[in-house]
Order: C-alpha cells, then sequence, then structure tokens
C-alpha cells in the first residue's frame, strides 16, 4: 500500500482523474498476454514527460517500484507490477509529433498505436515496417522497449533497426535524448540501443524518432504447400541463396495445419506437411518477375500446391491461413505457453526435428509456426493446466527446446524478450560476466532499482 | 443459477491479449482498461473468484458496455464478451436490484397497452427521446450522469402506431412465401415510414405478410441493463405470438430485433431451458433481415430505387454487422435506380447508441458518435442509410449536433419509394 502522502502528491503531479487506486482499476493494470497477474498499489496515466519525470523523482526518493506499461500486450510480462508498486500507462502521450517527408523520419510520443503511425505515414507515400502481429493494438513505446519485431523483419529488420534517437526518462528522474536525427552518428556510447529491447528496466521512453522508408509500389502474396517440412525450408534457403529476399516467409508446420484445418476446413490437401507463405514487395514490375522466379525455385522441392493471389483481396483470402492460427490451437489444449526461438535459418529443419522429439519425450502437444524468412519459430506448448503435473512437464519441455535453439546458436527469444516469463532460463543464454556486465549497466542507471524491477535478471534471493 | 458461472467457460478462453483495445467504441473513448473487453473480463473472473464485489465500482466498469460485439468479432480466441457483460449485468441486477430507469424500462415494455399510451412510452424512451425528464417521473439514474441535455434532438413520436394500422394477415399471391414481420418498438411507435416500406415490398414481391398483433418488445432494453427476466418473459410471449402462424421467415427491419431473436435468444435466454431453447433456436433460424430476404426473393433492381438522383452513404448497424449482413443491403442500395453508393470510412464502427449506454453515458456516446458525424460528412452524401431504427436516432442526433444536413434513412425507405408512388 502507498502513503497517502505519496498518493496526494502523485495527485498532485498528474490530477486526481489520472491516479486509480479502486481495486477494479487495480486489477484491470495487473495482466497481460502472459496470463500472470498482480496487483499494483496505484494506477497512474501521467500526460507529460515532465509528469513522468516528477513521477520518477518521486518513486526514486521514496523507494518505491515504477512499472511502465503501453497496452499491456507483452508476452513475456514486462509490464506487470510484480510485488506491487505504480503502474505507470504511457498511453495518454499518444501524438505524431511530425512526419518528415524530406529527411524520411518521424517524431512519435510512445502511445501512439503502432497500425495507426503505419498508417500515417503510408498516406505520405512513406513506410514504417515492423509489422509485430499485435500492432493494431500495441504501442510504439512497448515495440521499442520490447524491440518488437514481426513477419516483414526478414527483409526489413526489427523495431530497433528503425529507431534513430529517443527520449528517455532515467529512474532518477533525469531526462535525456539519445541518439540523432541523422543517419550518421558516433558522438558517445549507442544508448539508444541500448534502450531498444531493455523491457523499460532503464528508462521510459518518452519520444522516438523513426527512420522511414518510401512505400513499396505493390506487393504479392503466395501460399506454398510442401509435402515435407524440409521441403519447406529449403525453399527458404534457395530463396534467399538466389538473392531474393522475400517481405515474407512464414511458415507453419504440420501440427499447426491439422489444427486449423480441423476447425474450418480450408482444403489444404492431406500430402501438406508445411506451408510457407511468402510475399515479395517493390516496384509492379519486379514483383511479377521475383513471384514467377520464386514458384521456378520452389517447384522441385515437393512442392503440392501454390496458390498466388491477383488482388489485395485474395492475399487477404491466404493469410486468413496464417490468422486463424491462433483461435484453433485452444481446440489442441486449453492453455500454451508462446515461446519465440531464433536458429540461423538454415538450422530451421533441425530444431523442428529436436522440437519434435521433445514433444515424443514429454507427451505434450507442441504446435510450430513463424518467420521462417529469419529463423523465428514460434513455439506453442499446448498444455491444460487443470491436469496435475502438465505445467511443471512443460517447463521442463520448453527448457530443452531453449538449449536446442543455443546448441544451434540460435537464442531463447528473439520477438517477446526475457521480462519474467523466461527469467527461470535465462542462465542458459547469459553467463558469468556477461551477464554481470548487464546488471552493471541497470545498477549504474537505476542505482535504487526502482524501476520495472525483478524484471529480465533473476532476483537475487 | 449464478448468471456469472453461465459464462465460467466463455471467461476461460480470455488470454488477455489486447486485441479488443483496437475495436471497442467504449474503449476509444474512455481510454481505461476498465472499459475494454479484456477489463471486463478480468473483473467477471475476479467477481466469480469472490475477491471483487457486485459494488459501484464493477457496476460502473459494466455499464462501459455498448453490446457492439466489435470485440468479439475481432477476438482471436472468439471470447463472447457481449454475453459475458450481459450475465454480468444480471449478477449486478440481482443482487443490487434494477436501477430505477431499468425498473421502469421494464414495467413499460412488458406493457404493450402501456406502450401504446404515448405517456408511457415517454417514460421510457424519454431519456433517450426528450429534451426534458419531467422531476415527478422517477427517472433518477444511480450514476448520475448529464444524460439528457438540451442539446439532444429527438424524433416524434407517430401520431399512429404502426400495428394497429394494419390487419393481422394481408393476403399474398399463392406459392408465394408466408412471412411474419416482427416490428419492433422504433419501429411501431417511431419510424412508423421503416414499417410502411417493409409492408410494401413484401406485398410487391407477392408475400404473404403476418404481423401479430400481440408481438413484443424483443427485450434488448431490458437485457442492456440486467434485467433478464422481463427478456425471458417477452421472449416467450414472442413466441407464442410468433408461434401461432406458420410462416417461413420471420421478417426483422430493425438490426437489433433481428439481434435479438437471431442471436441473444438461444445465447442468452434459453441456457437453462432446454425445450425453451428448442423452440428460441428453431425461431432464430427462421428470422431473417428484410434485406437478405428481399434479395434472395429477387427483388429487381428497376422497381426499387430513390426516385431521384442521391447520393448516399452507409452505415453498418452492430447487430447486422456481427451476423455478417453487411453485402446485401449495399448490394441492394448500388442497384437501385439514381442510387450512388459513397463508402464512409469506418462504416462498420459502432454508432454510439449502444442501447441504454447512450442514457448513461450521453457525453461519451456523442462523443463515440462525433466520429461517425464526421466520415458522413466527409462523404458529401445526401443521406445516410442504415439497418436500424436505434442507429437511425442516433446518427440523426450526431449530425444535428454536427450541424450536418444530410437525411438519415432506413434502407428499406431507399428501395420502396419507386413502389409506393
Amino acid at each position: 500500500m502507498l502513503e497517502s502522502r505519496i498518493l496526494d502528491q502523485l495527485k498532485t503531479i498528474v490530477g486526481s482523474e489520472n491516479v486509480a487506486t479502486e481495486r477494479q482499476d487495480l486489477l484491470c493494470y495487473g495482466y497481460d498476454a502472459t496470463q500472470m497477474e498482480f496487483l499494483p498499489d496505484a494506477v497512474v496515466h501521467p500526460g507529460s514527460v515532465d509528469e513522468i519525470s516528477q513521477i520518477l523523482n518521486l518513486a526514486n526518493a521514496e523507494n518505491i517500484h515504477v512499472f511502465p506499461r503501453g497496452a499491456g500486450s507483452g508476452f513475456t510480462g514486462g509490464a506487470l507490477p510484480k510485488g506491487g508498486g505504480i503502474v505507470l500507462v504511457v498511453t495518454r502521450l499518444n501524438r505524431i509529433l511530425r512526419i518528415d517527408t524530406e529527411n524520411l523520419i518521424a517524431e512519435v510520443e510512445p502511445g501512439v498505436v503502432t497500425e495507426q503511425f503505419q498508417m500515417e505515414v503510408e498516406k505520405l507515400g512513406l513506410f514504417y515496417p515492423p509489422d509485430p502481429a499485435s500492432l493494431k493494438f500495441s504501442t510504439l513505446g512497448g515495440n521499442v522497449a520490447e524491440n518488437a519485431g514481426g513477419p516483414r523483419c526478414v527483409k526489413y529488420g526489427v523495431t530497433r533497426d528503425f529507431v534513430m534517437g529517443l527520449e528517455v526518462v532515467l529512474p532518477t528522474g533525469d531526462i535525456i535524448r539519445t541518439g540523432s536525427e541523422t543517419y550518421k552518428g558516433v558522438v558517445g556510447y549507442d544508448l539508444t540501443r541500448l534502450l531498444c529491447g531493455s523491457e523499460g528496466t532503464l528508462g521510459i521512453i518518452t519520444k522516438i524518432i523513426f527512420k522511414l522508408l518510401p512505400l513499396p509500389e505493390a506487393k504479392k502474396t503466395m501460399l506454398t504447400i510442401f509435402d515435407s517440412i524440409d521441403g519447406a525450408a529449403r525453399a527458404v534457403s534457395t530463396i534467399i541463396g538466389n538473392k531474393i529476399i522475400p517481405t515474407t516467409l512464414e511458415f507453419m508446420d504440420h501440427a499447426t495445419l491439422q489444427c486449423v484445418e480441423k476447425r474450418f476446413n480450408l482444403g489444404i490437401p492431406e500430402i501438406g506437411r508445411a506451408v510457407l507463405i511468402i510475399e515479395v514487395d517493390g516496384d509492379r514490375e519486379l514483383i511479377e518477375t521475383q513471384a514467377a522466379r520464386i514458384q521456378e525455385l520452389v517447384r522441385p522441392l515437393g512442392l503440392v500446391e501454390c496458390k498466388v493471389a491477383k488482388d489485395a483481396a485474395e492475399s487477404e483470402a491466404l493469410w486468413k491461413v496464417r490468422r486463424l492460427v491462433s483461435p484453433s490451437l485452444r481446440d489442441v489444449n486449453p492453455d500454451k505457453f508462446n515461446e519465440d526461438i531464433v536458429v540461423p535459418r538454415s538450422k530451421v529443419p533441425d530444431v523442428i526435428r529436436r522440437i519434435e522429439k521433445i514433444q515424443q519425450r514429454y507427451d505434450i502437444p507442441i504446435v510450430n509456426f513463424g518467420h521462417a524468412g529469419d529463423g523465428n519459430i514460434h513455439v506453442n506448448v499446448m498444455i491444460d493446466k487443470t491436469v496435475p503435473g502438465m505445467e511443471e512437464k512443460a517447463h521442463q519441455a520448453i527448457g530443452e527446446v531453449f538449449q536446442a535453439a543455443l546448441d544451434l546458436n540460435g537464442t531463447m527469444s528473439g520477438e517477446h524478450g526475457v521480462g519474467l516469463a523466461k527469467q527461470p532460463y535465462i542462465h542458459l543464454e547469459l553467463k558469468g560476466a556477461q551477464l554481470a556486465a548487464m546488471q552493471a549497466i541497470k545498477k549504474a542507471l537505476d542505482p535504487k532499482n526502482i524501476l520495472n524491477p525483478g524484471k529480465m535478471f533473476p532476483v537475487k534471493s | 443459477m449464478d448468471p456469472l458461472k453461465r459464462v465460467e467457460k466463455d471467461l476461460k478462453k480470455c488470454v488477455k491479449c489486447g486485441a479488443c483495445r483496437a475495436n471497442c467504441p467504449a474503449f476509444s473513448t474512455f481510454q481505461r482498461e476498465p472499459a475494454v473487453a479484456r477489463g471486463k473480463v478480468a473483473l467477471t473472473q475476479h467477481l466469480l473468484a469472490k475477491d471483487i464485489e457486485l459494488d459501484d465500482q464493477t457496476y460502473l466498469a459494466m455499464s462501459k458496455c455498448l453490446l457492439c460485439g466489435s470485440c468479439v468479432e475481432k477476438c482471436p480466441n472468439e471470447v463472447p464478451t457481449d454475453e459475458i457483460v450481459i450475465a454480468a449485468r444480471e449478477a449486478l441486477a440481482e443482487q443490487r436490484g434494477l436501477t430505477t430507469f431499468h425498473k421502469a424500462v421494464g414495467r413499460v415494455i412488458r406493457n404493450r397497452k402501456m406502450m401504446n399510451m404515448g405517456a408511457a412510452m415517454a417514460a421510457i424512451l424519454g431519456p433517450l427521446f426528450f429534451r426534458k425528464v419531467p422531476a415527478t417521473s422517477g427517472l433518477r439514474l444511480r450514476f448520475p450522469l448529464p444524460f439528457v441535455g438540451g442539446r439532444r434532438h429527438i424524433p416524434q413520436l407517430a401520431k399512429k402506431p404502426f400495428l394497429s394500422r394494419h390487419p393481422e394477415v394481408i393476403q399474398g399471391e399463392p406459392g408465394k412465401p408466408r412471412i411474419i414481420y416482427f416490428v419492433g418498438c422504433m419501429t411501431n411507435f417511431v419510424y412508423t415510414e421503416v414499417g410502411e416500406a417493409a409492408l410494401a415490398l413484401f406485398r410487391h414481391l407477392g408475400c404473404t405478410v403476418i404481423i401479430p398483433k400481440d408481438q413484443q418488445c424483443c427485450g434488448l432494453p431490458g437485457m442492456s441493463g440486467g434485467d433478464m427476466e422481463t427478456v425471458r418473459e417477452l421472449a416467450e410471449r414472442n413466441l407464442s405470438a410468433l408461434e401461432k402462424y406458420e410462416a417461413d421467415y420471420v421478417v426483422t427491419a430493425c438490426a437489433t430485433c433481428g439481434g435479438a431473436l437471431h442471436k441473444f435468444y438461444p445465447a442468452v435466454v434459453g441456457k437453462r431451458n432446454p425445450e425453451l431453447q428448442q423452440r428460441l433456436q428453431a425461431l432464430a433460424e427462421k428470422t431473417i433481415d428484410a434485406s437478405v430476404l428481399l434479395q434472395k426473393l429477387g427483388l429487381q433492381p428497376e422497381e426499387t430505387g430513390a426516385g431521384e438522383a442521391m447520393k448516399i452513404t452507409y452505415h453498418d448497424p452492430c447487430h447486422l454487422r456481427t451476423r455478417a449482413i453487411t453485402r446485401q443491403p449495399r448490394e441492394l442500395l448500388t442497384a437501385a435506380t439514381g442510387v450512388q453508393l459513397v463508402e464512409m470510412e469506418g462504416a462498420d464502427k459502432c454508432c454510439g447508441l449502444g442501447g441504454t449506454f447512450n442514457v448513461y453515458h450521453y457525453e461519451s456516446s456523442m462523443q463515440i458518435n462525433s466520429s461517425k458525424s464526421e466520415a458522413i460528412k466527409r462523404t458529401g452524401a445526401d443521406a445516410v442509410v442504415t439497418g436500424c431504427p436505434g442507429c437511425m436516432m442516433q446518427l440523426s442526433d450526431g449530425l444535428k449536433h454536427n450541424g450536418a444536413p444530410t437525411r438519415v434513412l432506413h434502407t428499406l425507405e431507399i428501395l420502396a419509394r419507386k413502389i409506393r408512388n
């Protein structure tokens, strides 16, 4: 519980209508997409960088934990108020400050919803490619803090690759700017990249300068069905090996296809073992040639069927297969752990095979789909939490899945981050002096450990 | 049985992903989690777990829902949040009693005779329609929100209700479909022209039109306040009224009534009573929106039309959109002579009425509506056309607030013009 003196100060800073302490309000800011829940002591909705600075200044002086939050759509608990404290919601800072068509940059506040930003820049013929699955509701601040990815990253890179500079409130309340508005800039440490993916542990992002690209003229979508997982995997490396980088190379394994087919009857042929949704973008003529070349390249790799969308509506229909994955998975089991390992793209079949073995050993359904183009596989461990012992078994299986990714020179998480969910496994990937260096950075910027404490690094007992 | 138990299984489907934040009209105006579907699901889970009470705060959160179904449509896990909110409101009503306003709603909608008296209609529709609520009417809301400002624009009540104008059975041509027309209160008392248009169109197509005199309010105004007792009673009375006749279809020209008969009756009303459920299911299967039936019966484009060159835009009523009826009205309107259909931005977005949401949260309701009005204005259309008298009222109010001369018409009013002239 926060002392009433503290609550009064918070109310003075942001106005009493922007401080919530009713139990119902607290409960609604204690969850995110991880399905964990913690009760904060207060929820504040500041409306400016100065207010955020004052809140952190107060929290630092009074040793109160602060948990920054955007849309609360994260998969690892980055925004969850574990242990209680203040949830600081940044969504009132939701303006697009400028879109500079001469320098191809934009400056935005963290509460802007990703898709709204994309629509605004596209009106001007510009392009912001990062496209996390949550883009219709996630915020750009959250995207930067978690370094969000998405299907298009295979060609364009992740959120980090588009962040040029930031305004950040440090845990002490100091406001700093990082990076610059120029593509080049080598003065001092690259704090911008450090803050991308820092999961709200180092500072609260209050402004973002993004790099933009010209909007590609057109895109073309293809849905290819293969008779083996190896065929699909070889298709990925063959396409890229032939110097074509598609915008997306989305992959669904046999288990995924079975789920979707069982529920929605989309008419995917029985012998289909894997699906790739391939999209290319660029000049109209160029993508026609690329699409034709891709079909030629994948045909000998056990291609069962290739559907090419003629227009936007057909493209939408092809993407539907991918979108129906999530609702169909619940037919397997009611609860899921959604992991997002990455391996070098050539190692995708290896890691899938290892996951199949893990699945057999633990007798837990595991469904894989995701961004094959950059080796980022969403590994969905489907369980029923009401079955005794199943959740424990799932955790062990997940540990082995992570180890498999690491053994193949990959990483535990490509998009979702560590937060709370992956903390128990972090020692598999981060060791000794490497971990100590990271913790030293945290300590230097947040000496009292008030900002999003207990995230990313295991808490010392 | 605890109404919350009814949705216990549904609650488990929600994974709190946040997708509803992109689609919820209530969230778009309140901008706080308790107002979004995910928040209401979480609160209902905590109600079941008994770690919060059915108190003022819960009531306030649950009141911030228009039952528009946008969240349900876009939910990756198909969580029926509308049914969850209805259950929570029912639990609130059971525990706390109905609000004075909803008590009045229940009294009036259960009593068709009373509804036929203008004064009684004023009592229920007062906060929705009238500039002033008489101090003596007893319509006081538990949450004193500014619900009836002097700025509200009100449609006039019809001098003679639609149901009292026509015989119960109007014989059509042999071999043509027999249809039962479920009129609905808004058409019966306010937008009687919609009823006349429907009747003209179906007679033109040779249908035998049955308009049972003892049909009742569909009950949705009660449902939106958690008054499920009233809804159940009305559902049963409607069943007996409609089951009296053999018919091929039960037609509605009000999206909300259609939503009640087609979706909410079987989903919410019949769940605990298998015999009743079976009858409600049969009614649901026969229920069809007028636009869908007109298309099915092959209404010829050259017979329909505005009678004048007219630029229109179409608004999707939530309770048609959630039943996937978006294409049919557009196709009919586009084909009608003289009509030019221009799409507005966000045609599928809720108009903000949300049944009695508009009564409890008038300012927010109009805030949701203002982007709709702006979008309509930008099209430069002469008229905005829709398939729900409830939307018609809200759209009129919003457009007048925004100083737009745009007329508000029902799809059937356009289609029937030529035939009626």
